[in-house]
């Protein structure tokens, strides 16, 4: 096994231990939200994004919100992420 | 000094909870309706979209643990039937189950029936408030459908530490539930900061992830100096005749004292720029900010006699 493919997880074995169908993930990627390698024809996740993964099977599963909805969400709490980092910078300058 | 603050605690003990007030809905509420108002309020409050948010944390385990009685037609008879007085209601269920089992034995030759609790699945058992596991058990959760993973519970805590210990990386121990986790805190962080320490939060349930612990940092305040990003602010006393003469001047900064040259005539108010002696960049190794010096003159008070006449020739008053 090379050193890239130890960072990586089989798609397969995503969707046997999280209990969700390949197509979803599939979508996922299509919308962007994720990038899938792909290796001798097996799409693999790359371990960096597995925890992007698991929040968005929690938001469809838990909340039953379809990609288009997690695509919203997703950038939205980008966008709040980054506005809270600004807010914090600022408030540490007012204190000056 | 390390301060740990844990959300995990969620009601105050053994209190009455109103699982209807909790999801809005009325005593009446068909399934249908508990399942929508559980559908909206857990869309409002779910953890993934209200991050580092310990309310709608805290909210979002009220909503499960509402709908966890309420959507189960047993849990909800015997909520229902108990209400406020569900502290007594163990004691009557326990006295009626008795009186049963010495019926069942009597006709039956001794075959006990005993209580069935649920089965354990999904959330751990300390995810329910003690008045869920009063009323339920610790084995309260819904029995049946697959045995869904849960990730465990994120905890939030918040560490003190001061200007000078952010100027260099350095480790520390933190207890987190009794267990001792040591980690590196990078230079240069700053204020309100938050870092994610993967898996260390509360433990998942049915082979689920562990939870991730958020450590938000509070930088004290320094006498000496005001950070801005990575620069710093301070100020000096200058003499007034090092200030019209020129000399040197020695400033403190976050790694010791260094001398600087003043250059002469310097007016008060003038700021200097100390290159690299501000605070450390996060995460950028040997890349600092600045620190500006700002210079008060110090005007000489008690003067002698000498030293007054002597300024005197200076304003040019002297021979007038």
């Amino acid at each position: 096994m090379t050193k890239t493919m130890e960072n990586l997880i089989a798609i397969t074995t995503i969707c046997t231990y999280q209990e969700v169908e390949y197509t979803f993930i599939n979508s996922l990627s299509e919308a962007g939200l994720l990038h899938l390698e792909v290796v001798d024809q097996t799409p693999y996740l790359p371990e960096s994004d597995l925890q992007k993964l698991e929040k968005m099977i929690r938001l469809h599963d838990e909340l039953e919100i379809n990609v288009a909805g997690i695509e919203a969400i997703t950038h939205l709490l980008e966008r709040v992420e980054q506005m809270q980092e600004e807010l914090r910078v600022l408030r540490n300058r007012v204190s000056l | 000094m390390i301060e740990f603050k844990s959300i995990s605690v969620y009601y105050s003990p053994m209190a009455f909870i109103d699982y209807y007030q909790v999801l809005g809905i009325a005593k009446s509420a068909t399934d249908k309706d508990i399942k929508n108002a559980y559908r909206k309020l857990a869309r409002k409050y779910h953890p993934d979209l209200n991050p580092n948010d310990a309310e709608a944390n805290k909210k979002f385990q009220q909503l499960n643990e509402a709908n966890e009685v309420l959507s189960d037609p047993e849990k909800r008879k015997k909520y229902d039937k108990y209400g406020e007085n569900w502290q007594h209601g163990e004691e009557h269920e326990q006295y009626e189950q008795q009186q049963r089992s010495r019926q069942q034995s009597a006709y039956s030759g001794g075959q006990g029936a005993g209580f069935e609790g649920y089965g354990t699945e999904g959330f751990g058992s300390e995810d329910f408030s003690d008045f869920f596991q009063s009323m339920f058990g610790q084995g309260g959760r819904q029995a049946g459908g697959r045995q869904a993973k849960f990730r465990g519970q994120d905890f939030n805590a918040s560490l003190r530490l001061s200007l000078k210990d952010v100027g260099e990386t350095h480790k520390q121990t933190l207890t987190v539930n009794g267990k001792n986790i040591r980690i590196t805190i990078p230079a240069g962080i700053e204020n309100g900061q938050i870092i994610k320490i993967p898996g260390h939060g509360g433990p998942g349930a049915n082979g689920g992830p562990g939870g991730d612990l958020f450590i938000t940092f509070a930088i004290d305040d320094d006498p000496r100096f005001k950070r801005v990003g990575n620069d710093l602010f301070a100020n000096t006393k200058l003499d007034l005749y090092t200030a019209v003469l020129g000399g040197e001047v020695t400033i403190d900064t976050l790694n010791g004292k260094v001398k600087i040259k003043v250059k002469p005539e310097t007016q008060n108010g003038t700021k200097v720029k100390l290159k690299g002696k501000g605070m450390p960049v996060y995460k950028k190794e040997g890349e600092f900010g600045d620190l500006y010096v700002t210079y008060n003159i110090q005007i000489p008070v008690n003067l002698t006699d000498k030293q007054k006449k002597l300024f005197e020739e200076i304003a040019g008053r002297g021979e007038s």
